[in-house]
């Protein structure tokens, strides 16, 4: 399931219900993203995250239903808020279950690098000296052609 | 919006440059993504900018498509820098 949204979520009850994807599951794999002081500038005391409404959702099913022809996928859960965030606010949520762990790490970081450089969000820096937008890191670029 | 219409949308930076989320085209028969992007780059000003002298990505109907990808009447597409969500 993919959830775009402005609120916070709560990992353990992500967690909790990636649980729940039954019997033939023996691992979970989550990540979680967080805002960070620094990025392209400095001093960053916040984040603005845009999206294209509609396409967004697409992109990011279609990355689930690649990683689920590569993997071993049971159940998988993808949460990414948009709208404004301060320091240390969650970003990003993948979970993942699988049957064995090394498909639900592959699968999990698969997604995870693919959203950065497919998904149609934009990332701006706020500090106390003006705001920016974030640019497409070419390591991004790298790691996300690394499962190509 | 009729069905003779292209809608043409900007995110992030860009649509923040071009002072515009927005705009409306006429379709024409054999239109590419890469003509609009020339027509528009014509107006001068920020909009040159749509020349590809910066990165940018397309959508049409918000599927990825490439300058060379036909459009017409009803179509929606997408202008936008690369992104980095995540």
């Amino acid at each position: 399931m993919i959830s775009i949204q402005t609120g916070d979520f709560d990992s353990a009850v992500e967690y909790a219900q990636l649980r729940s994807s039954g019997a033939g599951t023996g691992a979970i794999a989550t990540f979680t993203g967080l805002v960070r002081d620094s990025g392209d500038m400095k001093g960053v005391t916040g984040l603005y995250l845009e999206h294209y409404p509609g396409m967004t959702e697409e992109v990011i099913g279609g990355l689930v239903d690649d990683a689920s022809k590569r993997w071993d996928v049971r159940k998988a859960r993808v949460i990414h808020r948009v709208g404004r965030l301060a320091l240390q606010d969650q970003i990003v949520f993948v979970g993942v279950c699988s049957a064995h762990r090394s498909d639900a790490f592959a699968a999990c970081q698969f997604i995870m690098d693919a959203l950065k450089t497919s998904a149609p969000f934009w990332k701006k820096e706020i500090t106390e000296s003006g705001e920016h937008w974030v640019e497409q890191k070419e390591s991004d670029v790298a790691r996300s052609k690394t499962w190509e | 919006m009729t069905t003779e219409n292209i809608t043409i949308r900007f995110f992030a930076r860009l649509r923040e440059e071009l002072g515009t989320e927005e705009l409306t085209i006429s379709a024409q028969p054999g239109l590419t993504t890469g003509d609009i992007l020339a027509e528009l780059a014509g107006r001068g000003g920020a909009w040159a900018q749509l020349k590809g002298d910066q990165p940018l990505m397309i959508a049409v109907n918000q599927a990825m498509a490439k300058p060379s990808t036909p459009v017409q009447g009803g179509d929606e597409v997408a202008f936008f820098p690369p992104v980095t969500g995540g």
